[in-house]
């Protein structure tokens, strides 16, 4: 007995849906070489979110999330609207981006440069992401920018320390809001030649990654100008837990202070142990020993609990910065504002600088007019704006560098709640943290050119 | 000299860790030949017990404060612990600043439970199945284990302090007549040692000195025969389970105050322990505390700068480059069973 279906009917049928099915690819190449990558044709346009949501910079994640969330909210005109209202650029106005309503996806980076790729080429080729945002780590962004370059597709960086993302690793597509190792360094300087004098000698311990030794490089050169010695460099290895015998070395090395070149665990736990061996009480030179962290972060001292007071650092925005700083950082208190009342505590400096990145993109895209990535790398080349929380920036055209005031802060001795974790020291000025863009620390890359992609 | 001393001390505490842990991976080896990838999982709740006491003395009345203002303007919530209003405020402090010390309480019912759970409820389907199997499926609930941690605890580490009179550290170099201030250690780092002697001390004896230590030992070397004399040689293995669970896990609430407790820590902790045991001799008790030790100290020493000046980048291969060496030279361990890793 045969079961086979064939009849006129059902072949004609069969036909006509696998005559389409063939078709497709060429109705989706099609409208890709209209223009550019995923260029957005319904009344949605997508944006890929990659941010670690497992790893040691989870929390951190979370948080860069929570402000991506809250970004999209405010462009599709729901909530408070947030910096829209402060934002020195009037063009968005709540309708989405262009009239299409603001869709998102997201991806978990792992804080993995390898599954940080795949999540983003995942979000731009099944997804239709016009641009990815995110991450919290520098070796995530240079190889996620790399990717999204290939891709022909805008990469609004996250969190992002390293002076190559902008430097050797810079690309056309990329760009950056979040400050780097030279302008913590820039902005650092001053601050500790006033706090401990123009006479010290100096010990690094240095996370071993391309952030840790871009960030080693920049501290040591700023302070050595100052006329602080370099006692030694050593690099821990990423996967260091306990730092103990790292720290050791530091007690009879002859140096007053310790700086820290460590970020998320490894910096909670370096500092841990550095108190513990009693460094923050001991005389070295006849001077208290001191320790310095070149990159704070609020998550961070979290972790760090009491032994974070009094160590200072730098971090690229804070969440006091309008009450107490005035107006020229108009727009922080608008987005505390509403992250506080939406998720219950304030904002991290990654949540803030993600969800400057979003609304920077939805913005150039509208004076653009066009979701097409050369046209929004030139709306953003060398935009001047002010009103999103940072005092007045201006995206650099040479390196697609964010500058703007730099926040010196110390942990704080007595916290009053577990928000308040960190006191502002000193705005450095822009002026003070700004280099020529062929600064031998960026050297050795190049732009490029603008990738459409398709 | 004094840095040779330090780092001597240094890798004294860091083989504590290794050594108990590698102990706990050992005694389930030994005893019910299952190889436990979850064991640097249990490390991590033992940590995170000392973080729910911690959490529960902690526990407080929340009260509005119209005088001060919370981040968004609105009055500010106030907290007093529970514990501050039942015992006063001077006891109550003193009992959250013990809160870590506290959890060994806590955590070793905690601990044995979870032992006998994981035990009877997953791990004795897979006696009879290959390692490979068996390693899988503690990885994965090593996995799942650090997932619900995650969950309940979020990702960042949480700070979790030794009591007052153990932070900061003492002049270790005056009591073995070194200059003053030549060698500093952490009085919390002498304090894991020493617990972490004891435990080490309290197992042996066990193992050694009791009739049910003694059946077991009897049990680890012939196993059918001691079930042929009527005796219930599995109920045993399964106490045994949850004792190494418990051992794994005290290791963890002691190393809380060393490094903030995260989700991931065991994972830290799971690969170097395996090393130990292998180095030590799979499946020998006093192998494990040795090669724990050993390793600890190794790694310790190739820290140092000196060292690292002639042999770039060995503090990050050390443990492995001596687990080669001493698996070609002796596959069996330092001092595991003819047989064992040679077959």
């Amino acid at each position: 007995m045969s079961n086979s279906n064939f009849t006129r009917r059902g072949v004609l049928k069969t036909g006509t849906i696998a005559g389409a099915g063939l078709a497709l690819p060429t109705y989706l190449s099609a409208a890709s070489h209209a223009g550019f990558t995923n260029a957005p044709t319904g009344d949605t346009v997508t944006l890929g979110f990659n941010v670690p949501q497992s790893g040691p910079y989870a929390d951190e994640g979370a948080d860069e999330l929570r402000a991506f969330e809250l970004a999209v909210e405010h462009l599709n005109g729901q909530g408070d609207g947030g910096m829209l209202s402060t934002f020195s650029s009037k063009v968005l106005d709540g309708t989405g981006i262009l009239g299409k309503k603001v869709a998102f996806v997201t991806g978990d980076t792992q804080t993995k440069s390898d599954a940080a790729r795949a999540s983003a080429k995942s979000m731009i080729e099944k997804d239709g992401a016009v641009m990815i945002s995110g991450g919290s780590s520098s070796g995530v962004a240079v190889a996620v920018q790399g990717l999204c370059q290939e891709a022909g597709v805008i990469f609004m960086a996250g969190l992002t320390h390293s002076n190559d993302t902008t430097g050797k690793d810079k690309k056309a597509n990329g760009f950056r809001h979040f400050f780097n190792a030279y302008m913590s360094a820039a902005a650092l300087a001053p601050v500790l030649e006033q706090l401990y004098g123009s006479d010290r000698r100096a010990y690094h311990l240095t996370a071993d990654y391309t952030w840790g030794w871009t960030q080693e490089e920049s501290i040591a050169a700023a302070t050595e100008a100052l006329g602080w010695e370099t006692v030694e460099k050593v690099r821990t290895p990423l996967a260091s837990t306990d730092f103990s015998s790292y720290i050791a070395p530091v007690l009879n090395s002859g140096a007053d202070v310790l700086v820290l070149n460590h970020y998320g665990g490894n910096m909670v736990n370096s500092l841990t142990n550095a108190v513990q061996f009693g460094l923050r009480e001991k005389q070295a030179n006849g001077k208290n020993f001191e320790i310095v962290v070149p990159l704070y972060s609020e998550l961070m001292a979290k972790g760090a609990g009491k032994n974070i007071a009094g160590i200072v650092g730098s971090q690229n925005w804070d969440w006091k910065l309008e009450n107490e700083k005035g107006d020229r950082y108009t727009g922080t208190n608008a987005f505390v504002k509403s992250f506080g009342e939406k998720y219950g505590f304030p904002p991290s400096q990654a949540a803030q600088t993600c969800y400057a990145q979003t609304l920077l993109y939805a913005d150039a895209v509208t004076r653009a007019g066009s979701f097409n990535p050369c046209a929004v790398v030139e709306a953003l080349e060398g935009f001047e704006f002010d009103g999103l929380g940072n005092g007045p920036t201006l995206y650099r055209a040479g390196d697609h560098q964010c500058f703007k005031d730099v926040v010196v802060v110390r942990g704080k001795e007595n916290p009053e709640n577990e928000y308040d974790l960190v006191e502002i020291v000193e705005v450095t000025p822009t002026e003070q943290v700004t280099y020529p863009d062929d600064h031998p620390m960026f050297s050795g890359g190049a732009l490029g050119s603008c990738n459409p992609g398709a | 000299m004094d840095q040779i001393i330090l780092q001597f001390l240094n890798g004294l505490d860091k083989g504590s860790a290794y050594a108990l842990i590698a102990l706990g991976l050992t005694l389930i080896f030994g005893t019910l030949g299952v190889v436990n990838f979850a064991h640097g999982a249990l490390f991590m709740i033992g940590a995170f017990c000392a973080v729910t006491v911690q959490r529960i003395l902690t526990l407080s009345t929340v009260v509005e404060d119209p005088t001060k203002t919370d981040f968004l303007g609105n009055p500010a919530k106030i907290s007093t612990p529970y514990v501050e209003s039942w015992f006063g405020p001077e006891m109550g402090a003193a009992l959250i600043d013990w809160s870590v010390p506290l959890a060994i309480l806590f955590a070793i019912p905690i601990m044995i439970a979870i032992g006998f759970i994981m035990e009877r409820g997953l791990i004795k389907h897979f006696y009879k199945r290959p390692h490979a199997d068996q390693i899988l499926v503690t990885f994965g609930l090593a996995i799942v284990l650090q997932e619900v941690i995650k969950a309940f605890y979020g990702a960042n580490p949480i700070p979790t302090g030794a009591p007052e009179v153990f932070r900061g550290s003492f002049d270790f170099g005056v009591l073995i007549g070194f200059d003053p201030n030549a060698i500093i250690y952490p009085y919390w780092r002498m304090v894991y040692f020493a617990f972490a002697a004891v435990i080490i001390g309290a197992v042996f004896a066990f193992l050694q000195f009791t009739t049910f230590g003694m059946v077991v030992r009897a049990g680890m070397a012939d196993r059918e025969t001691v079930g042929l004399l009527g005796i219930n040689i599995d109920r045993r293995f399964t106490i045994m389970f949850g004792i190494a669970a418990a051992v794994a896990g005290l290791a963890g609430v002691m190393y809380a105050p060393i490094n903030s407790p995260n989700y991931h820590m065991g994972m830290d902790f799971l690969v170097l322990s395996f090393v130990v045991v292998v180095v030590g001799g799979m499946g020998s008790l006093p192998g494990a505390v040795l090669a724990g030790f050993l390793l600890g100290i190794l790694e310790a020493f190739a820290s140092m700068n000196e060292i690292k000046a002639i042999f770039p980048g060995i503090d990050q291969i050390i443990i492995y480059v001596v687990a080669i060496i001493i698996i070609l030279t002796r596959p069996r361990g330092l001092m595991g069973r003819k047989g064992v890793m040679e077959e």
